[in-house]
């Protein structure tokens, strides 16, 4: 499928090149309604049983505006540190295509709800603070199913099917002002961007923005300017871009066949792109005969939409703790340095450590537990941490459990195995396995005198005086009771036994 | 000339309207027409003045996120030129949206 | 059907709406006697006069059988129950096609009423049937109607105005005392002047657009037709109000138009006579009739005063900017994908090749033109010279309103510069039947209310004319108190509505009426 562009390696592209990028994300939000009807929102459901007039774009159907939709981009717009417009109107943005109900889109035009804020990222150990030009709202489409093609793609395809139960959904669009600078860390600065978005919008309890749903979905574009140059570059606008992985390659890709292109002389086509997840390239879309003229003029089914200050005011004192204030009162209560807190956000642990603590657990312990042997385990199965199947309730658990003393760090491994392996709750799963430290004295002495036996001369070297071989002892006694053994109990017998 | 027939064709494509070359010669004179003598609001001296946007100023008609009853999907298929697995069946779409 | 007495028959017919409501409220006549009389009467002489495109028979007649169970069960009826209406089909029915005059849109079966339907239905108004327009209401004359013109009851080679033209002809040649027509630019008032009855248009807003196949969504505004002013009164509260489902629907009371129906008084009231409108523009006859309302209201003690409203003039070019602009937009849905006509589907064919040749052959000429016009003046490199341009003149046109109801109380002007032109003078010069439309524009533009009444024949032909008035947004009150002064006095010159002066339409059995 690919075209074969031509590349220029990486770090060769960036040593000549500088980078600049934008990202376009479209959020479905997660009100209960659609944007413009009462029509459920709910995804999966049977095709095109969430429909009505309005959103089948029936002739004499009427849109009638959503609060909640319009609270929660003024959310977002405040989360982001925009301006929220005193009023503004919806537009329309006429063109055809069979998801499209009425063959134009409401949309927000040259008067979006919300202007001019910032995101701060951090890439590389850096701060870049990405400018956001605007947030606007407008109307999902409806989905197709392209048919009787090899691949299920619309090339090929014979024909089509479409559902319009995800027609008339509210979509918020971010747009991200050109963010230059970033130079090799463009991908991720990319990536870490759109992270930090879905995290913030997460928090915000906007969206359930799971990209794999299409509840998030983002477009990178991307330009190149020679070192030095006084203009930035032609973009490209990349779609089909549907993971944070896809981003960071995304942008890569682009930055390294731009770079070939503009080493042959040639200019950069302003172009839409697809991106491809299979070989992490990107393909220039259908070249269309002339660019599109969405023809935008105000909608006239709507009235304007001016939020009073009031109400504004009243969402902005609503706001939660968003991300980066979160992360910066936990670095400060779990004593953690930036570089260990960027590790943990990276691992995807953050939520899932706090989560820990807020079960009972120390920080220290909770961090331990799942940068350690969770990560470990995460890795071997080739997930998530937050797909392993176990709790933070569970993590804390077992933390306590070695907290008292009745299991230690070896057997707590062996806990979490077990956890993992869906053998029940931790308590169960000590219980089952037997894994309980042994601390009473009869089965220890027992243990001790059997390895004093088997030992003699470790035992003599005690006998004389040389107490630090206590340890090599004590390794037996462990190894006698699988591990089970309380060491400094067995230490104190030991000792006793031959002093 | 307000407009030529040319124009008058990308009109016609822009608008999904198949114009036979006959139409096509028909529309450009009459179109041509009816821009010259609509052009005239373009003598009106409108510095500083808004658009209109509605008869009576309304702003902020919004209704709760509540759930309505919705069409069966029979109701909705009901005036489908074709259908299939309860979808709209489509003729083949050439472009990426 | 059982032999009946075609005189009885024949007389219900000609009863106004309200003694049609009376009547049946009182026990005198039943909902099903007045439906099967108008049934009769359609049959009757509609091949002459093709007013409807649908006509609902037993749904009617069960409409009609459930305002009579209500009544002997001693149930409240409202003011209009049992009142037979026609109903232009551009407002859906979810038991009736929706074809809004066209191909693209044959045999189409909504599955919702539009709220105006559904308060029709609630208040045992009686729905006999969908009538005929021009394609999507762009037009003047029912000449733009993919299934043929209507025809004038006064003179059947003459055309009965248009969009509404078939809700105005059906009311002229008694086949129902009320109708609903739709007024984007002009069509409501234009058919009714053109047919010697009743024709208004509310204020914008003033009744629910959900439901109306929309042609111009910032003009199109539902009103009444009717042989009364009273009648179209009654109709106007009924089919009014606020509506939650239409975003631009008037959050207010309506106006008390049928209180102000029965004032008819004009005593002290200013009225403006629309310069722009009243020099050498209009027929002799409709000049000359116009001038003499106007000598009428002063003799019924208005103090009439000329008002200037200079940017009017520029009111057609903006309408024909800003209509098209939004017409194109509103009919982009009509693409073969989810209802209506699908064309040259043959397996190999792309949606878009599909959509182009459905919308080819669906679409008649006036639409296509329409389009094409809207599509222009929305282009990116053309919008501040047209549409924006036009929206300010809009405004402009909206001041002039504004100046003029500060010195008057209403605005009068001939509704339209003729009388019924003849069904094919017009058809191949759109720029000549646009004309029709260059005193009822401006009241389209500003939103504001405006009736058309009948104030005579024109000499030179003998056809209706109407009179235009109009009043401030949200004032529909004091259009209905004017124009019902000026047909009372009116009526007692002529010794009965200007409508007996029409010739009988002939009827096949029963011998005249």
């Amino acid at each position: 499928m690919t075209d074969l562009a031509q590349l220029v390696p990486y770090d060769e592209a960036l040593s000549r090149y500088e980078p600049v990028i934008g990202i376009e994300t479209h959020v479905e939000l997660g009100t209960t309604t659609k944007m413009f009807c009462g029509c459920p929102t709910t995804f999966g459901l049977e095709p095109n049983s969430a429909v009505c007039p309005v959103c089948l774009g029936l002739p004499g159907s009427l849109p009638v505006a959503n609060r909640a939709a319009i609270e929660y981009t003024i959310r977002i717009g405040l989360a982001l540190n925009c301006s929220i417009a005193t009023w503004c109107r919806f537009a329309r943005k006429n063109y055809f295509y069979p998801d499209m109900p009425k063959d134009f889109q409401i949309s927000q035009y040259d008067e979006p709800l919300c202007t001019d804020g910032w995101l701060d990222v951090v890439v590389g150990g850096r701060t870049v603070r990405v400018g956001i030009e605007r947030v606007h709202l407008e109307e999902d489409t409806g989905k197709s199913l392209h048919m009787g093609g090899a691949t299920g793609r619309i090339h090929g395809a014979e024909y089509s099917l479409v559902d319009y139960n995800r027609a008339g959904i509210p979509l918020v669009e971010v747009v991200t002002k050109p963010v230059a600078g970033t130079g090799a860390l463009a991908p991720e600065a990319a990536r870490a961007y759109v992270t930090e978005l879905r995290d913030l919008l997460r928090a915000l309890g906007v969206s359930d923005v799971r990209m794999e749903e299409g509840s998030l979905r983002s477009d990178v574009n991307v330009s190149l300017a020679p070192n030095g140059a006084a203009e930035w570059g032609t973009r490209t606008e990349t779609k089909n871009v549907n993971s944070l992985r896809s981003v960071e390659r995304a942008v890569r890709f682009e930055i390294e066949r731009q770079a070939a292109v503009l080493d042959a002389g040639q200019k950069v086509v302003q172009e839409t792109r697809h991106f491809h997840e299979d070989h992490g390239t990107t393909t220039a879309g259908r070249s269309k005969e002339e660019a599109q003229d969405y023809r935008y003029f105000p909608e006239p089914d709507l009235v304007p939409v001016a939020p009073d200050r009031d109400w504004v005011e009243q969402i902005r004192a609503s706001l939660p703790e968003l991300p980066a204030a979160r992360r910066a009162r936990l670095q400060a209560e779990w004593g953690l340095s930036g570089l260990e807190m960027t590790q943990l956000q990276n691992a995807g642990a953050l939520d899932l450590i706090g989560a820990t603590v807020g079960a009972g657990a120390s920080a220290a312990d909770a961090r331990k537990w799942w940068m350690g042997e969770l990560a470990r385990h995460a890795n071997v199965a080739g997930t998530d941490l937050a797909e392993l199947p176990i709790t933070p309730a569970e993590v804390a658990r077992v933390s306590a459990l070695v907290q008292a003393g009745t299991i230690n760090d070896k057997l707590a491994r062996q806990v979490l195995e077990g956890v993992l392996a869906g053998e029940g709750d931790p308590d169960a799963v000590v219980a089952a396995r037997g894994l309980a430290i042994v601390s009473d004295d009869a089965a220890l002495t027992e243990a001790v005198d059997a390895a004093i036996a088997a030992n003699p001369d470790i035992a003599a070297k005690i006998r004389d005086g040389k107490t630090a071989a206590v340890g090599a002892l004590v390794g037996a006694v462990m190894k006698a009771t699988r591990g089970r053994a309380d060491a400094s109990r067995a230490s104190a017998l030991i000792l006793d036994r031959l002093g | 000339m307000s407009i030529t027939r040319d124009e008058v064709a990308h009109l016609a494509r822009l608008s999904r309207l198949a114009l036979t070359d006959a139409e096509l010669d028909h529309f450009a004179g009459q179109l041509d027409q009816i821009i010259g003598a609509v052009a005239r609001v373009q003598e009106v001296a409108a510095e500083g003045i808004p658009p209109m946007t509605h008869a009576v100023p309304v702003v902020n008609v919004l209704r709760d996120d509540v759930e309505v009853a919705c069409l069966s999907p029979e109701q909705a298929l009901s005036g489908a030129p074709a259908a299939e697995q309860s979808r709209f069946r489509v003729p083949r779409i050439l472009t990426e949206d | 059907m059982a032999a009946r007495d075609a005189g009885a028959g024949s007389k219900l017919t000609r009863l106004t709406a309200a003694e049609i409501a009376a009547a049946v409220a009182s026990g005198e006549v039943s909902a099903v006697e007045v439906t099967q009389a108008h049934l009769d009467r359609i049959v009757a002489v509609d091949s002459d006069v093709h007013a409807f495109l649908h006509v609902a028979g037993n749904a009617a007649l069960a409409a009609a059988e459930d305002v009579d169970r209500k009544r002997a069960a001693g149930e409240p009826l409202g003011p209009l129950a049992g009142v037979p209406l026609a109903l232009k089909d551009v407002m859906t029915t979810a038991d009736m096609p929706t074809t809004c005059g066209s191909k693209i849109l044959e045999g189409w079966r909504p599955p919702y009423d539009a709220t105006v339907t559904r308060r029709l239905r609630d208040a045992g108004v009686v729905i006999l049937g969908k009538t005929n327009m021009d394609e999507f209401a762009m037009g003047s004359s029912t000449e733009n109607s993919a299934y043929g013109p209507s025809h004038n009851p006064w003179d059947l080679t003459r055309i009965p105005g248009g969009s509404s033209g078939g809700s105005s002809a059906a009311v002229a040649a008694y086949e129902a005392p009320l109708a609903i027509g739709t007024d984007t630019g002009g069509s409501i008032r234009q058919p009714a002047s053109v047919c010697g009855i009743v024709g208004m248009k509310p204020t914008y807003g003033g009744s629910s657009r959900y439901g109306l196949v929309a042609f111009a969504s910032s003009l199109d505004t539902p009103g009444p037709l009717a042989r009364t002013v009273l009648d179209a009164a009654l109709l106007h509260e009924v089919m009014s109000g606020h509506d939650p489902c239409d975003s631009t629907s008037v959050d207010a009371p309506v106006p008390p138009v049928v209180a102000a129906a029965r004032q008819a008084d004009v005593s002290g009231l200013r009225v403006g006579v629309v310069t722009e409108f009243s020099g050498g523009g209009s027929q002799t006859g409709v000049q000359a009739r116009f001038t003499e309302a106007v000598e009428l209201l002063e003799s019924l003690g208005a103090k009439v005063v000329e008002v200037s409203c200079p940017h009017f003039t520029y009111a057609l070019p903006a309408y024909y900017l800003i209509a098209p602009s939004e017409c194109s937009s509103n009919l982009a849905r009509f693409d073969a994908m989810r209802y209506g006509l699908r064309a040259g589907d043959d397996g190999t064919r792309s949606a878009d090749e599909v959509m182009s040749l459905t919308r080819e052959a669906g679409f008649g000429p006036e639409v296509k033109r329409r389009i094409m016009l809207g599509t222009y003046a929305l282009s990116s490199g053309y919008y501040d010279a047209y549409y924006g341009k036009a929206q300010q003149v809009r405004t402009l046109i909206t001041q002039d309103f504004e100046a003029a109801f500060e010195q008057v109380d209403v605005l009068v002007s001939p509704t339209t510069p003729t009388t019924a032109f003849p069904i094919g003078e017009r058809v191949d010069d759109p720029m000549a039947m646009y004309l029709a439309d260059l005193f009822t524009i401006p009241s389209d533009l500003a939103g504001n209310a405006a009736i058309s009444v009948p104030c005579g024949l024109a000499p030179e032909d003998g056809l209706p004319v109407g009179l235009q008035i109009m009043a401030p947004a949200l004032a529909d009150d004091r259009a209905y108190r004017v124009g019902a002064a000026v047909e009372s006095a009116l009526e007692q010159r002529w010794g009965g509505p200007l409508l007996a002066k029409a010739k009988e339409l002939r009827e096949p059995s029963g011998g005249t009426q």
